[in-house]
């Protein structure tokens, strides 16, 4: 198992290398001279171009350029905003738990409601709920979700006012922030209905952003069930006149749990793109909303820390995934 | 009282109106202690008759008969609690492909102690040492340190050593054993039906051994009962079936075989293949690829004739020397 | 034996061509000949946009600002879906803007499609040093989120509708990149791909003649789905603004300020999105069916 964790640790080095070589890239392939392009229509003076073309170490070669940012990257500097000349890793400190917060919500919601669906409509092949869920989860899976932002927002906030349109908290009230995670701070806080009204916050973006996770969820568990329940050892466990619902728990689940699991660590990526339309349309003040605004300001340090912070997540949860991935398959597990 | 008490069972697949029957009026029966060998080719119908009476036809199979009885006991009319707890426990099975029959997901142990845990009590304790005595019985060197091994650590004939352990593990009466060895080594094939016979004589079960190895029907079971598209078409005590086989087909199977062809050039071979869902024929199944076979054949179907255990379903069955009474 | 009886077995249906049989499979799939159905239609409105459309999609009308669907109350017939805030009608900037989203799926499906079956089919077929680089490279552009990515390209690039169709076409090489590598490898040992080799066919006959027919299954399959999320990466660009700039009709950026008519007029966030969902649900519904009637895993 050491051994597997260690292999696993190898192949994400060079991954992680590359990404750093495209983020690096990215920046200098901006057309035009960056300092002017950083500057915008207010122009800069000729002295203060050299300055900050020293500052940014544009005037060294490519190749050592290219090792300072590596090595200001080991030491966890990601540069300055442009705008708030803040650290880019403090300003995404503050702004991340506000993503992981709706992100988790959102894989729970996908999780919760794409993993039942999926194995019953598995184990109920042909019927009226199966092909429901079929049709449900292309839907979702089809779902262009800043549309399906707004149409909840028409029918939920607008229509018939249960949900609020915007915001992680009502104005009311006025939390200390603890750990950045409005649920945990909310109930920290003990202050009444702070809590419920963080989670009435939570409801409509999580749906919004857990819909495709949940579609693709629910297709390929079910998939992967049908799959499993067709085998030999699933006979055989029926031969040993154990309840169907034994089977399907403890024998079918979990052979059929094993590419869903990869499938849910997929999903990560497909939650940060979609907390970039999420977080915009409900004025969520996450890192989507941050890296769309950074970007729309030309804050080009921001823009590269924050793609650099954002790949090196996805690439840690899949690490994790394949781990995991171990642990529930022994024959991959043993394989060397 | 039989054993086990088969009359007429069918087993359809598909739709209402035209059904494909993949067994049709199998009638037989398995005493204590007996051996009972089903040959036939593949798609004979073999397999789905023995998976019937396991309980393991599933939607959108249906299976139907006028008794499928076990020690008296009606399997099609008992509740589905009281049917599982026979399955698996007094009726237990032994599959064609040991190495996708057991659960990747578990070790060698669990799988086991699963079936044990099912049907009978006893701790964890209890049921460790029994698997290790299971395995010993099966003839798995040190079983102690198998315990722990998952199924891909196995081979074939490994793995058909453990799915034996785990059918015998609650001491079954009757023992189905589906092409045991077909998907193992020649050499390991030996193995393995040794062990299964001794087994068999040592606890006194009734085995019934699907298989299309002749060579093995002959030499182990008492009683043969050959298949043709999902029928029977003859039973009868072994020895009398491959000295004086009585349906043209038992003839041709007995023919192919290498042994029976000593100083020809080439294997007697019947042609054709077993009818599917789409070209059944009219008349008895056999006739389009039967040599000896009539106008009668052509459009009706025969039924089994004959008395007690010896029956053959035949318009003509073949005398003693092989050839169509009148 | 010499002579054997005709077995009732070749009396069976008469020997289909490939096209036919893969119709058979194809047409018995309701909701896959419903998508292509719809997707023929949104192609016959595409192409005849300018005579089915009632109105010019940029022409501004100042006297019907935000006026609903003609069967609502103060409705105009004449904007049968309403009109937007600058009084443009929404049904024919709705049909013109099928021209450009099926342009744009087309476009980005053929780049991706290309370059990704050259780039897979190298990796698969050399493999070696030059497949590490190319899967390594996969591996890190699947490490981004296909959406952020092609945003920073955009970014970068500057916003337009050519730009962001050149975004979604890069970040979707990776699906084809690794589904050609994967099926070049598994024909590549085949027995007619070495007597081929062994004929002293060429490198480049092998790859492109030889190999590639055999793995077009599963890129028909991902180059439809490519299509559908073309044009979801392609709206998602246009309403964060990045895509297509106004006053080009573009699903997506119709949808683009209509966070502030949420509470006054539905329909202008309403019917962009509908016919958004339902071409993409077209295109998956398709290649569903494709995949199935394609996989010969699946075939009797």
């Amino acid at each position: 198992m050491f051994q597997f964790i260690i292999k696993k640790l190898m192949l994400v080095i060079p991954t992680f290398i590359g990404i750093t070589l495209l983020t690096f890239t990215l920046i200098r392939l901006i057309p035009g001279d960056p300092i002017e392009v950083m500057a915008g229509e207010r122009g800069v003076s000729p002295e203060r171009h050299a300055a900050l073309r020293a500052e940014l170490g544009l005037d060294q070669p490519l190749l050592v350029q290219y090792f300072d940012y590596v090595k200001n990257i080991a030491s966890g500097d990601l540069g300055r905003s442009l705008i708030t000349k803040t650290p880019v890793t403090e300003e995404f400190l503050t702004l991340f738990p506000a993503t992981v917060e709706l992100a988790s919500c959102a894989a729970l919601f996908a999780i919760l409601v794409g993993l039942p669906c999926g194995i019953i409509a598995a184990v109920k092949r042909g019927s009226v709920f199966d092909h429901s869920v079929m049709t449900f989860s292309l839907t979702g899976y089809s779902m262009p979700i800043f549309w399906w932002a707004l149409l909840l927002m028409l029918v939920f906030s607008v229509n018939l006012g249960i949900t609020p349109v915007s915001g992680r908290l009502d104005v009311t009230y006025w939390i200390d922030e603890v750990t950045g995670f409005m649920l945990i701070d909310t109930l920290l806080s003990g202050e009444e209905g702070a809590f419920a009204s963080a989670l009435h916050h939570l409801v409509l973006p999580s749906i919004v952003l857990g819909t495709i996770p949940m579609a693709v969820i629910a297709r390929m568990t079910r998939s992967s069930m049908l799959e499993v329940l067709g085998e030999d050892y699933i006979r055989t466990a029926r031969s040993k006149g154990m309840a169907p619902m034994r089977v399907i728990v403890v024998h079918a689940l979990r052979n059929a749990l094993i590419p869903v699991i990869t499938v849910i660590g997929l999903q990560v990526g497909i939650l940060l793109s979609g907390a970039i339309l999420t977080e915009t349309i409900f004025a969520w003040p996450g890192i989507g909303k941050w890296l769309i605004e950074s970007i729309g300001r030309r804050d080009y340090p921001v823009v590269q820390g924050g793609i650099l912070i954002v790949a090196t997540i996805i690439i840690v949860v899949n690490l994790l995934v394949d781990i995991m991935y171990g642990v529930v398959n022994p024959r991959i597990r043993h394989s060397k | 009282m039989s054993l086990l008490e088969v009359n007429n069972l069918t087993v359809e697949f598909g739709d209402g109106d035209n059904p494909f029957r993949a067994v049709d009026q199998v009638g037989y029966s398995v005493e204590k202690g007996e051996i009972v060998g089903i040959v036939g080719e593949s798609g004979s119908g073999k397999s789905v008759s023995s998976l019937s009476i396991m309980g393991l036809i599933e939607y959108p199979g249906k299976v139907k008969a006028d008794t499928l009885k076990f020690e008296g006991q009606d399997l099609l009319a008992m509740s589905e609690n009281k049917r599982r707890a026979i399955t698996g426990a007094e009726i237990a099975m032994i599959f064609q492909e040991p190495m996708s029959s057991l659960n990747p997901c578990y070790t060698v142990e669990y799988q086991i102690s699963e079936a044990l845990k099912i049907h009978q009590s006893g701790d964890k304790k209890w049921r460790r040492q029994r698997v290790i005595e299971l395995l010993d019985q099966v003839g798995i060197p040190d079983p102690e340190s198998r315990l722990k091994t998952y199924p891909h650590q196995l081979s074939g004939g490994m793995s058909q050593r453990v799915m034996i352990a785990m059918a015998i593990a609650c001491d079954p009466k009757l023992l189905i054993a589906d092409e045991p060895t077909t998907a193992l080594d020649v050499t390991i094939q030996a193995q393995i039906v040794d062990l299964l016979l001794d087994l068999q004589k040592q606890k006194n079960m009734g085995l019934v051994l699907i298989t299309h190895d002749l060579a093995l029907v002959a030499e182990a079971a008492h009683r043969v009962i050959v298949m043709y598209a999902g029928q029977v078409v003859e039973t009868g005590p072994a020895e009398q079936i491959f000295s004086k086989p009585k349906h043209p087909y038992t003839q041709a199977l007995l023919r192919s075989l290498p042994e029976s062809s000593l100083g020809k050039d080439r294997l007697d071979a019947l042609p054709g293949v077993v009818p599917g869902a789409f070209d059944r024929p009219i008349g008895c199944l056999l006739n389009p690829r039967c040599p000896y076979a009539t106008e009668r054949c052509q459009k009706e179907q025969p039924t089994m004739q004959g008395e007690g255990v010896r029956q053959v379903r035949c318009f003509t069955p073949l005398d003693e020397a092989g050839r169509p009474s009148a | 034996m010499s002579e054997q009886t005709t077995s009732p077995a070749t009396t069976g249906p008469q020997v289909q061509t490939p096209l036919q049989e893969f119709w058979g499979y194809f047409s018995q799939n309701t909701g896959a000949v419903i998508g292509l159905v719809f997707i023929i239609c949104i192609l016959i409105v595409a192409i005849f946009a300018s005579v089915i459309a009632p109105h010019s999609p940029i022409e501004q009308y100042r006297d019907a600002l935000l006026l609903p669907p003609a069967w609502l109350d103060g409705g105009n017939s004449a904007y049968l879906l309403g009109t937007d805030d600058v009084g443009r009608d929404i049904l024919s900037r709705l049909i013109h803007g099928a021209q450009l989203s099926l342009f744009i799926g087309v476009l980005v499906v053929t780049l991706s499609l290309g370059l990704g079956v050259i780039l897979g089919l190298t990796a698969g077929f050399f493999r070696g040093a030059v497949e590490t680089v190319i899967m390594r490279a996969v591996d890190i552009m699947l490490a981004m989120p296909s959406l952020l990515l092609a945003i920073a390209i955009v970014a970068i690039l500057g916003p337009s509708i050519f730009n962001a169709a050149m975004a979604i076409a890069i970040v979707s090489l990776p699906h084809y990149v690794r589904l050609t590598r994967a099926s070049t490898i598994a024909e590549l040992n085949k027995d007619y791909v070495i007597s081929s080799r062994v004929a002293g066919a060429s490198s480049l006959r092998l790859m492109f003649i030889t190999i590639l027919p055999n793995c077009t299954a599963p890129l028909i399959v991902q180059a439809t789905l490519g299509f559908s999320n073309a044009i979801l990466d392609m709206a998602a660009l246009g309403f964060l603004g990045l895509g297509a700039q106004p006053p080009t009709p573009e699903w997506g950026s119709m949808l683009a300020d209509a966070l502030q008519f949420v509470q006054r007029a539905w329909w202008v966030v309403t019917f962009p999105g509908l016919v958004i969902l339902l071409t993409v649900l077209a295109f998956n519904l398709m290649g569903d069916g494709l995949r199935d009637a394609l996989d010969p895993k699946l075939k009797q």
